[in-house]
């Protein structure tokens, strides 16, 4: 079976390669093995909050040259990254997914455990902060469903507090969600979701909101609205009287699986064909170039095309698997960043940086990855495989997978 | 991956992500069902340690797999929450499930007495007993059982099939045999056209049915029947029918513990079968110049487990004059016996609702799908009539020419 590219892996990365690639008019198919990091999105996308050093970083483009060599924002240049930053509000637009933010500076999200995070773009139903103290109203009503336990009002309200902001917390007890309640285990943010799509329960749910408040101006509930259908946002906010706040919840993120979900439409509606639930193996090479790959599902019919990305992502996606001794990529056994000695790979304190998230595969400036030490001439390695950068610590997640699969995408499309 | 892994327990896999819960049509609709999560991984863990913790409410799954194909963790959870249905649960199959389960008996049954039958179970009253007697809800259609089956006319009507020189394996199922005998029919006439005698195998029912229906030790007996069966050839076992072939390939060994490794690779479906023929150059297919159709391609969910709907979207894509809408990828919530079940059936059409709104939107000539339950469900509640790809690949080849190209 012939395409143009065949993508490996269905997350961020992959599906915005393939859905650019299918717009310049390539045939592509992705193969995805289950459900991605989109469904742990905390609501917003980081380019760059921090350098490798530490430093804090409130323009991202503006610190790209100050990046080391290996990290890919490097590889890309800082010319070409402010031409595709400023593609990616109207690409996501595009395929449904608004996103609010300015491009050029960074801005700061609420996290569900209360701490003001610094990130790039958000999903609209996010609110963005200007600073790491910025107010967001006075007096807070901080609005939760009773026995729904991903979203921690008290944590929410002490780091408010914290920024002089004075918090209320309530909880909304509805008849719709009382089924939800008798399995504990089942109150969970997509379940709520779900109740409060279908029918009246969303008015129900605003109507005891209003009740609720009394003289504070703002509102603050979980970000678990809008499941199938993201206008649901706007008829909350709408309701509510006074201003509202989303914050997302501990996962899986309603906002990630709504764009998730959107973003691998729009990729189906553009002609593209996606292999869930498949697993790529079996490679066949031709010096530096990858022929074909074989799938678990297709047995003995075999994916052929001019050109593979490879955005199969780190260790929790199985881009990456580490033995005790080593590190290794284990579909096309591509060469990998990692430290030598195991010592390398973990700090004993859990919130310092951890070297193994910086691990990834090892490519040359135009992403194709090394293989024997050598560039493969036909392959492409996007995303959170990608090692050289601590995406973690320096905030660059999903810049870099956007980023790198936007660049290869232009990169193989103005290819012949 | 797994032999990296000391326990034997797959569901220690699971991280709790809940990604399963998102993608299951049957927490959506029925607030009984604990949702595969908390039914599959995180119940396994309390089975374990006192069956006491098992709940009647897993029979509720319907074990259309869309769980494990979301699940990044590669947790087999359906075949966990199965595998607890079939080791803890106390509930006996009633009657119901037993004549629900036995497709093949029950149409050896109703066969000399068809027209019969089919009279009958139509009538309203007979809908009412079923449902007030049996649990049968009133508002199903039953498919209806044909008087004379398929293997008949494979035996009396077709061509000598030995004369070919390439010979395929032919397993058709119940409903081709019983009620749909015309997909065995189609089936026939398009491999021979490639060049492919079809020859009948000693099959028994797949037994998907009594898996669902908790006649474990039953679907067993048809397992290791047809793996016997298999083994006596080495020809493809080629097949029309998703659920069938998933059945036989997966289910026999995950869940009824059923060593199916010997033949596991020769069951395939007709549409991967000549898809793959074609990718290899082995074969060559002329399509008719004056066949239209606009059809909607409705992916069942075992199709969607094996990972083959592509196959089907290729085929049909080389006719010339089809005009393909692929559905967006949801269940119809028929679930094979599932959706006759008085308990289930307000849980199934809601469900297949988005489904059934679409199709009815789009109002195309026919919808196709590999799968019969789907077919009867979705006829049902769309009046749009629902015909297996390979009616279509035949109606839309030349037979003849393509046989010329082949021979």
């Amino acid at each position: 079976m012939r395409y143009d590219t065949i993508i490996v892996g269905g997350g961020l990365a992959g599906l915005v390669c393939g859905l650019r690639l299918q717009q310049s008019g390539k045939k592509t198919a992705i193969v995805s093995a289950g459900q991605n990091a989109m469904h742990f999105s905390s609501g917003a996308f980081g380019l760059l909050s921090r350098l490798e050093d530490g430093t804090p970083v409130d323009e991202p483009l503006t610190a790209i040259d100050r990046l080391s060599g290996e990290h890919p924002y490097s590889k890309i240049g800082s010319e070409r990254m402010s031409v595709l930053v400023r593609e990616v509000k109207p690409f996501f637009e595009a395929a449904g997914i608004p996103l609010t933010g300015d491009e050029s500076r960074n801005s700061y999200i609420i996290t569900p455990t209360g701490n003001y995070k610094k990130v790039w773009l958000a999903l609209d139903d996010m609110t963005l902060l200007g600073g790491s103290d910025s107010k967001i109203g006075d007096k807070i009503l901080i609005v939760n469903f009773k026995g729904y336990l991903d979203f921690n009002t008290a944590f929410i309200a002490e780091g408010l507090e914290k920024r002089g902001m004075k918090c209320r917390i309530e909880s909304v007890e509805l008849p719709e969600m009382e089924r939800l309640r008798s399995n504990s285990t089942e109150m969970r943010s997509v379940n709520i979701a779900r109740v409060l799509d279908g029918g009246d329960a969303w008015k129900h749910f605003v109507a005891s909101v209003n009740r609720m408040i009394t003289d504070e101006d703002t509102v603050i509930l979980p970000a678990v609205f809008g499941f199938a259908d993201g206008s649901l946002i706007r008829s909350i906010r709408e309701g509510v009287r006074v201003k509202t706040v989303f914050i997302g919840t501990m996962p899986p993120s309603v906002p990630g699986i709504r764009s998730q979900m959107r973003l691998k439409k729009a990729y189906e509606l553009s002609g593209g064909t996606i292999l869930l639930g498949d697993q790529a193996n079996s490679p066949v090479f031709d010096g530096d170039r990858l022929v074909s790959l074989g799938t678990v599902n297709m047995e003995e019919v075999r994916l052929e095309a001019d050109n593979f990305v490879i955005a199969t992502g780190s260790f929790f996606s199985r881009g990456l698997w580490a033995t005790p001794e080593k590190v290794l990529e284990p579909l096309l056994g591509l060469d990998v960043i990692s430290s030598e000695s195991r010592d390398g790979w973990y700090d004993e304190d859990f919130f310092s940086p951890q070297g193994y998230i910086g691990f990834g595969v090892r490519t040359d400036n135009g992403f194709h990855p090394m293989r024997g030490g050598r560039p493969m001439e036909n392959v492409f390695a996007i995303g959170s495989l990608l090692g050289g950068c601590n995406s973690v610590k320096m905030g660059c997640g999903a810049g870099v997978a956007i980023m790198t699969a936007l660049e290869v995408a232009n990169t193989i499309s103005s290819s012949r | 991956m797994q032999e990296q892994d000391l326990s034997k327990n797959n569901f220690e896999q699971c991280i709790k992500c809940t990604i399963c819960t998102a993608y299951c049509p049957v927490v959506q609709v029925n607030p009984s069902y604990p949702g595969p999560k908390q039914a599959g991984p995180d119940g396994e863990r309390f089975r374990l340690r006192n069956p006491f913790f098992y709940d009647e409410n897993l029979k509720y799954c319907m074990n259309c797999k869309r769980c494990e194909n979301a699940c990044p963790s590669g947790v087999r959870i359906a075949d966990i929450i199965h595998t607890a249905r079939m080791n803890y649960s106390h509930s006996k199959p009633t009657l119901r499930d037993w004549i629900l389960a036995n497709t093949d008996f029950m149409g050896k049954v109703a066969r000399p007495v068809a027209p019969i039958v089919n009279a009958v179970v139509g009538t309203k009253p007979a809908k009412a007993a079923m449902d007030a007697v049996l649990g049968v809800d009133r508002h199903r259609t039953f498919p209806k059982y044909r008087f004379s089956g398929f293997e008949g006319w494979l035996r009396r009507k077709a061509p000598d099939q030995s004369k070919f020189a390439r010979q395929v394996a032919f397993f058709h199922g119940c409903s081709t045999e019983y009620q749909h005998p015309e997909v065995g029919r189609a089936f026939v006439r398009v491999m021979n056209a490639l060049g492919y005698g079809v020859q009948l195998i000693d099959e028994q029912c797949c037994g998907v049915a009594m898996i669902s229906n908790g006649l474990w030790n039953q679907a067993r007996s048809h397992a290791r029947h047809n793996v016997e069966a298999f083994r006596k050839t080495d020809l493809p076992i080629v097949t029309t029918a998703s659920t069938c072939t998933f059945t036989m390939r997966d289910e026999y060994q995950e869940i009824l513990g059923v060593d199916v490794s010997v033949v596991r690779d020769r069951i395939v479906l007709v549409e991967k079968f000549i898809y793959s023929l074609l990718d290899q150059g082995r074969v060559r297919l002329a399509f008719r110049e004056d066949f239209k159709a606009r059809v909607a391609y409705h992916i069942p969910c075992h199709m969607e487990k094996l990972g083959w709907s592509i196959f089907t979207r290729e085929l049909l894509g080389m006719i010339p004059g089809l005009e393909l809408t692929v559905l967006d990828s949801g269940c119809c919530g028929m679930a094979g016996t599932y959706g006759f079940k008085k308990e289930n059936y307000a849980y199934s059409q809601e469900i297949g609702r988005p489904l059934f709104e679409r199709i009815k939107l789009l109002d195309p000539d026919y919808v196709t799908s590999e799968c019969d339950t789907c077919k009867w469900q979705i006829e049902m509640s769309t009046g749009v009539e629902v015909r297996n790809p390979i009616l279509l690949l035949e109606e839309a080849l030349d037979l003849e020419k393509t046989a010329e190209l082949n021979r």
